[in-house]
């Protein structure tokens, strides 16, 4: 199999993930974006492992990594957005405004 | 490396290009529906999908711990936050924000910039997916060799998050 078909795979799945990213509102599709971004690097990292082929496995343990500290992002990522709503009845990511600068 | 021509797909090739293409249509959905259930719903798709990919690659432990933790934790965790949120029910204008030519330009952009670069770097190079499939004997064996420090680090990192969730989410009556 070519490495450039999971490759670019990857790279889709990343592009795809960005797009979300920067276009979505609800902080529960944000995170979810950035899931379908942290997909996009597995998939890289297990491709190259099958390309390298050697007994560490490294690859493959950091795309088990991975998956381990997206659910840890998750976990914290959600306790944030439950405080959010609590403090202001709403998560759309626009409205929290406390860090900006105040427009002249 | 194989010695397979460049333009003869095998049996393997089809069967991972249609699973990335359900990969990537069911992404592409996640971000541009207006039901924010069926975005969850079109996840569980992507990411097994995904899951299957990584079958094809050989990489048998690794996809089953997507299927464990990604299908199933990770999807009901986002699903209880809609809950808790009172996310809409049904379609809504206001999941997308107004910067949508912004965002198209800059993904767009950055996929291009990445896909000509793998297609350089790698249009040529050949995998072998035909050995054995690192299974759960394999990979716990690479990664309590190799990586058990990592490993022993990710669980305090995985405790010590979820001990600040709990702390996070708890209410402030008692406090």
């Amino acid at each position: 199999m070519h490495l450039s078909l999971p490759l670019l795979l990857s790279v889709a799945l990343f592009g795809i993930g960005v797009y979300g990213l920067l276009v979505r509102r609800n902080a529960i599709l944000v995170l979810m974006s950035v899931e379908l971004m942290l997909n996009g690097v597995n998939v890289s990292l297990v491709a190259f492992d099958v390309f390298w082929a050697e007994a560490l496995r490294a690859g493959q343990s950091l795309a088990i990594f991975v998956i381990t500290i997206a659910a840890a992002e998750i976990g914290l990522g959600l306790a944030i957005l439950l405080l959010l709503y609590r403090m202001r009845g709403s998560i759309a990511v626009d409205e929290a405004t406390d860090l900006r600068e105040d427009p002249a | 490396m194989s010695d397979q021509s460049l333009l003869s797909p095998t049996g393997v090739d089809l069967v991972f290009a249609l699973l990335a293409l359900v990969a990537v249509a069911s992404a592409l959905m996640v971000v541009s529906t207006t039901q924010i259930v069926h975005a969850a719903l079109w996840l569980v798709v992507s990411l097994g999908a995904v899951a299957g990919c990584y079958l094809v690659l050989t990489a048998e432990f690794v996809a089953w711990m997507q299927v464990l933790i990604y299908l199933g934790a990770v999807v009901v965790l986002l699903m209880f936050g809609m809950m808790l949120t009172r996310a809409p029910i049904g379609p809504s204008d206001d999941l997308t924000g107004t910067n949508r030519l912004v965002a198209l330009f800059a993904a767009v952009a950055l996929t291009a910039v990445l896909g000509v670069l793998v297609v350089d770097a790698f249009g040529s190079t050949m995998i072998d997916v035909s050995g054995e499939p690192s299974s759960a004997s394999v990979m716990g064996e690479a990664l309590f060799r190799h990586w058990v420090l990592p490993f022993e680090a990710l669980s305090v990192l995985l405790l010590s998050a979820l001990v600040g969730a709990i702390a996070l989410s708890k209410s402030d009556e008692e406090a």
